[in-house]
């Protein structure tokens, strides 16, 4: 299925807005980081497993156990620090 | 007409403006509460560090979180409305950032609820500071404490940690 990722913040300003992913039907936010990471490079160093990243599907937060579904959004940014 | 009750935009407000307008759409209000956070010139450091500031938002997320955060204000606390303005884009010191304006029958409720937004904006609503400093540009980390002001409400966020690897900087 495919998927668009976005980025914000510090994560944007190294992997760009947005990107296009296909990831096996039944993948969870989980293994859309993974896949991520097994591109390498620059991809790999900011979103490894012991990096304070946040993630969101469909433009709300999720724990990344939550499945994924086809054409869905999942965004990953550093932790928020916003008011 | 009913106004919408948040706001993202580059263009500074008007607290008085805004509370007038909450006002005037119930006759039932008794107490207004509100905060305004505004841009230091530091980050805990040396004053006049921090020259400006980005503030950057996942549009469409951003609206939709705070409003079920409005939602979330309204089932926990007796307050008749509430509005949310974030400001987002580039800042400088002293600008004000965010607007939380609550109403309600009598002060206590709305005294709480203002403080419960803020906790729970700080931690939960997708926007990212960027501070411009002598030594270049930095995104700010985000703070432990901001966690442990929502959990008072008792709800558990782990924004800022507990895979922080920031620098705390107090």
């Amino acid at each position: 299925m495919k998927l668009t990722i976005r980025y914000f913040a510090a994560l944007r300003e190294a992997l760009g807005a947005s990107e296009a992913l296909e990831i096996t039907d039944g993948a969870t936010v989980a293994d859309v980081r993974a896949a991520l990471v097994a591109r390498g490079g620059r991809h790999a160093e900011l979103l490894a497993g012991n990096r304070p990243v946040r993630c969101a599907l469909n433009q709300a937060m999720v724990p990344e156990t939550t499945p994924v579904t086809d054409g869905a959004e999942v965004a990953f940014f550093p932790p928020v620090t916003g008011g | 007409m009913t106004q919408p009750r948040v706001r993202i935009q580059t263009a500074d407000f008007d607290l008085s403006a805004e509370v007038a307008a909450l006002r005037a759409e119930d006759a039932g209000v008794g107490a207004v509460a509100s905060f305004v956070g505004t841009v230091r010139d530091r980050n805990g450091g040396t004053p006049g560090e921090v020259s400006a500031m980005e503030l950057e938002h996942y549009p469409g997320m951003t609206e939709a979180s705070i409003e079920a955060m409005i939602d979330e204000a309204h089932r926990r606390f007796d307050i008749r409305g509430a509005r949310v303005v974030h400001r987002v884009g580039p800042l400088l010191p002293r600008d004000q950032i965010v607007l939380v304006v609550v109403t309600s029958a009598h002060r206590g409720q709305a005294f709480q609820a203002c403080e419960f937004l803020m906790d729970y904006l700080k931690t939960q609503a997708p926007f990212w500071k960027k501070e411009t400093t002598p030594e270049g540009a930095r995104w700010v980390d985000a703070r432990v404490a901001d966690d442990a002001a929502l959990a008072r409400w008792g709800i558990a966020s782990d924004n800022a940690g507990p895979t922080d690897q920031g620098t705390a900087s107090k």
